[in-house]
C-alpha cells in the first residue's frame, strides 16, 4: 500500500472565548506517501498545525476521516497505536526535552513502551548513531546548542521506531548553521531508514530539498504538487502570502527584465548555471 | 554619544563553580538615528549584550553610557533610561499578559501616571505606528491574534513608551513570509519617519542586510566585525566560519564571480540584484 497517511472531507473548529467557534479545516482531503518527504506550507494560521496534529491522533477530527496505516483515528482504541507509528517534533525542543540527560531523554519514549532494557539500550545506541550524538550523550541538553537540542528532540522520537515523523516548523529558532543540521539529518533519516516525514515550514528554501508540497490556505489545501512544478506559478504562490524560495524569486525578477532564462529554475546553483550559459 | 560601551565584561552565575563567561572585552558606539544589525550565532551573547543597554542586565566590569548615564551607576535613574531604550523580546507570549491589544499598549503609559487622555492618545498613536486599525483591533483578545499580529502588538506596547532607541530582538522569528514583510515594513518607518535608533538582533543576515546600515557581528561574547552593511559581506568566508550565512543573493554575484564574471558591485536586496545583473547582461559587460 503506497499512502501512509489518507485524509477524507477532514473539518475541525477551535472553541474560541466568546463562543464563536473557528474554523481551522475546513474539507481537506489529502494523503502522505510511504517514504517520501512532504512539505506542508501555508501562512500563520492556514490549518499546518491543526492538519498535523491529526496524523498522530493529538485532535481527532471535526468531522471526516484520518486513517494512519490502515487505523483510523476516530477509533480511541487506535490512540496508542498511531502515536508509535507517527512520531511528532515541535517548533521549541525545550518544550519537548523531559531529562537532564541525553541519553535519559532519548530512552524516555522506549521505557514508556515497556520495552526490555537490552532493547531500550540498542534503539537509544541507534537514535543517538544515526543523529551523529553519541559525543552529547552523557551531557545535559543545556550545555548543548540549540540545534543539537532539536536533534536530541528528533532522537527521542526517533527511539520509538516510527514510521513516520512529522516536524513541526522545527528550524523556526535556530540560526543558519542549527538550520542546516536539523534539515540534513532529516533528510539522512528518510534516505537511509526510510522514514516518511512531514515538514511544517515556512521557508521556500528548506521546501526545496522536499518530494512533494502542500500549501494551504484558510483551512483549505489550495496547492499540491512537486516544488519545482507549484513553484513555476510565482503570481499564484504570492497570492497565497508564500514567497519564492531566494533564487527562484530572483530568476522571476530576470525574466520580468526581459532575460532568457528557464521556468523552473529553483536552487542557486542552477540559477548560476542557467545565468552562465546566456550569450 | 546615545550609547557608548566600553571594554563590558558579563558572567552569568559570576562567583559560582557554574560561572559562564558570555561577553568578553566588548566596546562599540552607537549614534542617534542609526540602524545597527547586532548578528551572530544562538549563544553568541548578542541578547545579553543588547540587555545592557537599557539596564535589564549591569556591567560587571567595564561600562555602558546611554545618553549620558551611566548604567552602573547607583544614583542612575534606571526606570527613565529604560523609557527611552524599549526592548521588544523574541517572544511576544513572554511580553503580553493583558487582556485585549489595547489594555496590553496601555500598560507602559498607565504606569507613568499619565492623564487618561494622554495615554489614549499614544495607545492610539503607538497602534498606526505599527499598522494596527485602532476599531478592528483595541477591543481584540490578545491569544485571537496571529503570530504577527502580537509582534506589533508588542512593539506597540514599547512604543506607547515613546523610546528614542529600541532594541527588536530576533522578532520576525516563526512569521511567515507576509508576516515578515509586515513587521519589516514597521520597523523601516519607524526608523525613516520617526528617526527612532534601531538596534536589530538576529542570526540572519538576509533581514540585516536589507535594513541596517551597520552590522556588528557577535561571536563567542566578542565584537568579531562592527562595519558598514556593505563591507562586511565582503567576508563571506569569515562569516560562514562561524556559523552565519550571507544572503542568497550576494551568494549568486559570488558564485558569478569564482566562474569569472566581472560583477561591479554587492547587491544587499532581491531589488538591487535584479537591476545589477540586468544592467550587466544588457550592457554585456559580465563577461571577463
Amino acid at each position: 500500500m503506497k499512502t501512509l497517511i489518507e485524509i477524507t472531507d477532514l473539518t475541525y473548529k477551535y472553541r474560541s472565548g466568546g463562543g464563536n467557534a473557528v474554523t481551522a479545516l475546513n474539507g481537506v482531503t489529502m494523503q502522505v506517501y510511504r517514504g517520501e518527504i512532504l512539505a506542508i506550507t501555508g501562512q500563520n494560521g492556514s490549518g499546518k498545525s491543526t492538519l498535523a496534529r491529526h496524523f498522530n491522533a493529538l485532535l481527532t477530527p471535526g468531522s471526516g476521516e484520518v486513517i494512519v496505516d490502515g487505523l483510523s483515528v476516530n477509533d480511541k482504541k487506535n490512540t496508542a497505536a498511531i502515536r508509535r507509528i507517527v512520531g511528532m517534533v515541535f517548533q521549541n525542543p525545550d518544550n519537548q526535552l523531559v531529562s537532564s540527560v541525553v541519553e535519559e531523554d532519548v530512552a524516555f519514549g522506549p521505557e514508556n513502551l515497556g520495552l526490555p532494557q537490552a532493547e531500550i539500550v540498542k534503539r537509544v545506541d541507534w537514535a543517538l548513531k544515526s543523529l551523529d550524538l553519541e559525543a552529547y550523550r552523557y551531557r545535559s541538553p543545556n550545555s548543548l546548542s540549540e540545534g543539537q537540542k532539536q536533534l536530541v528532540a528528533i532522537a527521542g522520537v526517533l527511539a520509538m521506531k516510527p514510521k513516520c515523523i512529522v516536524l513541526d516548523e522545527p528550524t523556526a529558532h535556530l540560526d543558519p548553521k542549527g538550520k542546516r543540521e536539523v534539515l540534513e539529518n532529516v533528510q539522512r533519516l528518510n534516505r537511509d531508514e526510510g522514514i516518511t516525514t512531514v515538514l511544517l515550514t515556512h521557508s521556500m528554501n528548506e521546501v526545496v530539498h522536499c518530494d512533494r508540497m502542500i500549501i494551504m490556505d484558510q483551512g483549505l489545501i489550495k496547492l499540491t504538487g512537486a516544488p519545482r512544478e507549484l513553484f513555476a506559478q510565482a503570481e499564484q504562490i504570492k497570492a497565497l502570502g508564500l514567497d519564492l524560495p531566494a533564487a527562484a524569486q530572483l530568476a522571476y525578477g530576470l525574466k520580468l527584465k526581459g532575460l532568457t532564462l528557464p521556468g523552473n529554475i529553483l536552487t542557486i546553483e542552477e540559477l548560476v548555471a542557467s545565468l552562465c550559459q546566456l550569450p | 554619544m546615545p550609547i557608548a560601551v566600553k571594554d563590558l565584561c558579563f558572567s552569568y552565575k559570576q562567583g559560582t563553580p557554574f560561572e559562564k563567561k558570555v561577553l568578553h572585552n566588548i566596546s562599540l558606539d552607537i549614534e542617534d538615528g542609526e540602524f545597527v544589525g547586532i548578528i551572530g550565532p544562538t549563544q553568541s551573547g548578542k541578547t545579553t549584550l543588547a540587555q545592557h543597554f537599557n539596564a535589564l542586565l549591569l556591567p560587571q566590569s567595564g561600562s555602558v553610557t546611554v545618553n549620558g548615564l551611566i548604567t552602573s551607576d547607583p544614583q542612575a535613574d534606571l526606570i527613565s533610561l529604560r523609557l527611552q531604550v524599549g526592548y521588544v523580546f523574541q517572544n511576544p507570549d513572554y511580553q503580553l499578559f493583558a487582556q485585549t491589544v489595547g489594555e496590553d499598549i496601555a500598560f507602559g503609559p498607565q504606569n507613568q501616571q499619565l492623564r487618561k487622555s494622554e495615554v489614549t492618545e499614544r495607545v492610539t498613536t503607538a497602534m498606526k505606528q505599527v499598522g494596527l486599525d485602532f476599531d478592528t483591533f483595541c477591543q481584540r483578545d490578545i491569544y485571537a491574534l496571529s503570530g504577527g499580529q502580537k509582534r506589533r502588538t508588542a512593539i506597540a506596547g514599547v512604543l506607547a513608551c515613546k523610546p528614542k532607541i529600541l532594541i527588536l530582538d530576533d522578532v520576525t522569528a516563526g512569521l511567515d513570509p507576509r508576516g515578515r514583510e509586515e513587521i519589516l515594513a514597521v520597523i523601516r518607518d519607524l526608523h525613516q519617519k520617526q528617526k527612532i535608533t534601531i538596534i536589530y538582533i538576529s542570526n540572519s543576515m538576509d533581514e540585516a542586510a536589507e535594513l541596517a546600515e551597520r552590522i556588528i557581528v557577535i561571536n563567542r561574547g566578542q565584537k568579531q566585525l562592527d562595519e558598514p552593511v556593505r563591507e562586511v559581506f565582503k567576508k563571506p568566508e569569515q562569516l560562514r566560519s562561524i556559523g552565519l550565512e550571507i544572503p542568497e543573493v550576494i551568494n549568486v554575484i559570488e558564485k558569478l564571480q569564482e566562474r569569472g564574471y566581472v560583477i561591479p558591485s554587492i547587491p544587499l536586496t532581491l531589488e538591487e540584484a535584479i537591476d545589477l545583473l540586468t544592467t550587466a547582461y544588457a550592457q554585456r559587460e559580465v563577461k571577463r
